[in-house]
């Protein structure tokens, strides 16, 4: 484990950046944080979590995948690709480090997702424990812990110093590169650990069981007529599926530019009327139906395919800003019941 | 109030008036109770009424409203607006709509609190004047007067404009509110500030579309944006141009329909002041047109589907802009 | 290499079939000069223009919108014309409003007569876009090339 003193953050931050970008968590001036690209005066924010969560680094809302020129009968095809930077993202918690893996057992299995691959192969991930978690969070509810993030370098922070330990290669070869770091014991965490277990355990969702999903079918589950109750109010917005961190759907589209075409991905929204729609019609036509397909998906589709593990971390960002606080906290607990 | 409002529900659902009732269901904390529909007295056990049943549910009742037998909703005085608005496009029928109106306040904004630092709320209380919240981390006491939403500090009315029965008494219309202040700011800024600042605020648009769902004047079964032939996407902010014009479009659509209420405000999950779009052409047509306020009485004709032999040209706006 | 980057604004006009796009022909006919950087779209009536068709021209590269209808008062429509003034006050409003250059839109009454009118308006709008240079506030960078 290395240490460095909290004092000296902007020579670690500087030391990082020199060769890499780095991007960490910044106050938007909107009682919240986003990712922005650290600069000299950049400060690191202490907020529980960013807005937005961190799945941008690897899976943009947007990205361009392909051109195309016409002239005539010629087709031209430009691959719009550019060379991903190395970059660092500072300050990534626990459930958000999570949601990686979640993305990467579906871009990075057969067929592999070659634009989601380059950004995860130039991308280390630091995360930071969770000094001050918040009554949103229940990341415990899927055996994460706040206090022991993954990532490819865990950070520590007490009131003296930021504590470091790689956890992967990548990680231990950034650690290596920086030589302003302290060697420090390695349960020098230990009690910051401990400060944040015994704030976990006064969480008010802390005893969020997913126990009530697992006893049950498939089709028992899909069944319920608790779905209708859950749903009714439900605008169809794509608020939740925007600020989720596992959520993973996009959508390809054409744009005509004039002088040819640009095709380009983007999230897209199971909430959203169109999210089903093809060519013989919709297949899903009621909200209830595609509130459905949400919390399925993360809570008994996606367990059923990968092991047991549930598509959600418990970020609690979709409690923050569902417009009528409807959410997956809601929806557990009323299946459950 | 709750305890009132829960009595008198139950009264209604058993004397046959109304069949089922529109109110608000407590969450997992005091903070998101969630809009919800009552089907039985019983089912009132969960109803719930708090300083943070913000939510207007008027946009609820034009689907409501085709359902068999009559609806109970509770409408605060905002919310009353966007009903009479709603009665003008014919899209509920009030015959099937008993409304008991609500006196209000101003309802308490959890990101306000979160804003004056309670992270981890446990409770929250109201004590007098002030607000106690109870944190993890420490209790903090805050002037409730701090902690209201954007819309109900610049409140434009507490007259309920639309009822059957009113609990509490019934508000005034408060002409003084100052809700164009922040548009006169920005109006009194040179373009390329006020260029900056809208930058700065609609290029965090993720276009969820929360604001367009939640607006009770958004209420077409087709929206312009969900045709994939209308050019833009209606997903993605794939360019600075489709965030500007996702916004000036939607705001051009509501104008003289928008009521005000802020909902859109309320519910932007990225703190996009867009109810300042909203405002700026109430302030014009209050302007150019006559003072016209949308809703305040049902069947009005708004300023956009009406005109006069002697309107001011377009070129109006740049007089006024060189008159600064 | 010097290469001529002598600006030169692309202008959309949005013209009532009843009067400016007959103002706009007349304008031919008697040889009056005006740019051809103006594009003409006919519409059926200026009211038929939505604030959606000024910022389409916008993002596909136009550096002025103006809108050409009958006087007031002479609508083929009667009422066609009332409206569209108040809604294009609005909407210049909204643009000038978030702060783009408010000179770039514009509203022009000219009747079938008014060859020489239409011809002057436009060479002024030309003008004064050209002065003001390339639309960046509301361009749609895919569209550029």
């Amino acid at each position: 484990m290395k240490k460095i003193s909290i004092d000296r953050l902007n020579e670690l931050f500087a030391a990082i950046a020199a060769s890499k970008a780095l991007y960490m968590p910044v106050d938007d001036g909107k009682n919240g944080a986003k990712y922005s690209k650290w600069s000299e005066g950049t400060e690191y924010s202490k907020a529980a979590n960013t807005k937005r969560s961190a799945k941008d680094f690897f899976f943009p809302q947007v990205e361009d995948m392909a051109e195309f020129n016409v002239n005539g009968k010629e087709i031209e095809i430009i691959d719009t690709r550019e060379e991903c930077e190395e970059f660092v993202v500072f300050g990534v918690r626990a459930c958000d480090a999570k949601s990686f893996e979640i993305l990467d057992s579906v871009y990075l299995v057969d067929p592999v997702d070659s634009y989601y691959a380059s950004r995860r192969e130039h991308g280390i991930i630091m995360t930071m424990a969770c000094n001050k978690p918040t009554d949103t969070c229940f990341c415990s509810a899927f055996g994460i812990d706040a206090s022991n993030p993954m990532g490819d370098i865990s950070c520590w922070m007490n009131d003296s110093d930021l504590l470091l330990s790689a956890n992967t290669e990548k990680g231990q070869a950034l650690l290596d590169s920086i030589n302003i770091l302290d060697e420090a014991d390695d349960n020098a965490a230990d009690d910051t650990k401990a400060a944040i277990k015994a704030i976990l355990e006064k969480l008010p969702l802390f005893g969020l069981s997913t126990e009530g999903m697992k006893g049950k079918t498939l089709m028992e589950v899909f069944n319920s007529d608790k779905w209708a109750e859950l749903s009714e109010s439900c605008l169809g917005c794509g608020t939740c599926t925007f600020v989720c961190p596992t959520c993973q759907c996009y959508d390809i589209r054409d744009y005509d530019t004039g002088h040819g075409v640009m095709r380009y991905r983007c999230w897209d929204s199971c909430m959203y009327s169109d999210f089903t729609l093809c060519a013989h019609g919709n297949t899903r036509t009621t909200q209830l139906q595609r509130f459905r397909q949400r919390f399925m998906h993360k809570l008994v589709y996606y367990p059923e395919n990968n092991g047991g593990v549930f598509g959600c971390v418990g970020c609690g960002r979709c409690l923050r800003s569902c417009p009528i606080s409807m959410n997956i906290v809601k929806v557990m607990k009323t299946l459950e019941g | 109030m709750q305890e009132v409002m829960v009595k008198r529900a139950s009264e209604l659902m058993k004397d046959g008036t109304v069949s089922r009732v529109l109110g608000w269901k407590n969450g997992e904390f005091v903070y998101d109770p969630t809009p919800a529909v009552f089907e039985s007295a019983e089912a009132l056990s969960a109803f719930v009424y708090n300083d943070f049943c913000a939510s207007n549910l008027s946009k609820y009742l034009i689907a409501l409203s085709k359902k068999n037998g009559k609806t109970l909703v509770f409408l605060k005085p905002c919310d009353s607006y966007s009903f009479n608005q709603l009665l003008t496009e014919h899209r509920i029928d009030r015959e099937k709509i008993y409304i008991i109106g609500l006196e209000c306040s101003g309802k308490v904004d959890e990101a306000k609190l979160r804003e004056a630092g309670c992270e981890g709320i446990l409770s929250v209380k109201t004590e007098g004047e002030d607000i106690v919240v109870d944190t993890l981390y420490g209790e903090k006491t805050l002037p409730k007067a701090d902690c209201l939403g954007e819309r109900c500090i610049t409140c434009k009315s507490r007259k309920v404009v639309a009822f059957d029965e009113m609990i509490g008494e019934n508000g005034e219309v408060n002409s003084e509110c100052g809700r164009f202040d922040q548009v006169a700011a920005l109006e009194a800024m040179t373009p390329d500030e006020r260029y900056e600042f809208w930058r700065g605020e609609l290029s965090r648009c993720i276009r969820c579309n929360a604001c367009r769902n939640i607006c009770p004047a958004c209420s077409c079964e087709n929206c312009v944006f969900d045709n994939p032939k209308s050019g833009i996407s209606q997903k993605a902010a794939a360019d600075t141009f489709e965030e500007n014009m996702f916004h000036i479009i939607r705001a051009f659509h509501v104008a003289g329909r928008c009521t005000d209420c802020g909902e859109c405000s309320r519910v932007c999950p990225q703190q996009i002041p867009l109810h300042l779009l909203n405002r700026k052409f109430i302030k014009d047509m209050n302007e150019c047109y006559g003072e016209y306020q949308a809703g305040a009485e049902a069947g009005s004709r708004a300023p956009l589907v009406n005109y006069t032999l002697d309107d001011c040209e377009p070129s109006v706006v740049y007089e006024r802009e060189a008159s600064k | 290499m010097q290469i001529n980057n002598e600006f030169k604004p692309k202008i959309v006009a949005f013209c009532c079939n009843w009067c400016s796009y007959a103002g706009a022909d007349l304008a031919g006919t008697n040889r009056a000069n005006y740019p051809a950087d103006v594009k003409i779209i006919r519409v059926p009536c200026s009211c038929r223009v939505n604030p959606m068709f000024i910022l389409r021209a916008f993002q596909r590269g136009a550096d002025g919108v103006i809108l050409c209808g009958c006087h007031p008062g002479d609508c083929h429509y009667t009422t066609g014309n009332y409206y569209a003034r108040r809604r294009m006050t609005m909407l210049f409003s909204m643009l000038s409003y978030l702060g783009i250059e408010k000179e770039r839109t514009r509203v022009e009454w000219v009747s079938a007569a008014e060859g020489a009118k239409f011809a002057a308006t436009m060479n002024e709008f030309v003008e004064t876009i050209t002065n003001l240079g390339e639309n960046k506030r509301l361009e749609d960078l895919r569209c550029k090339k």
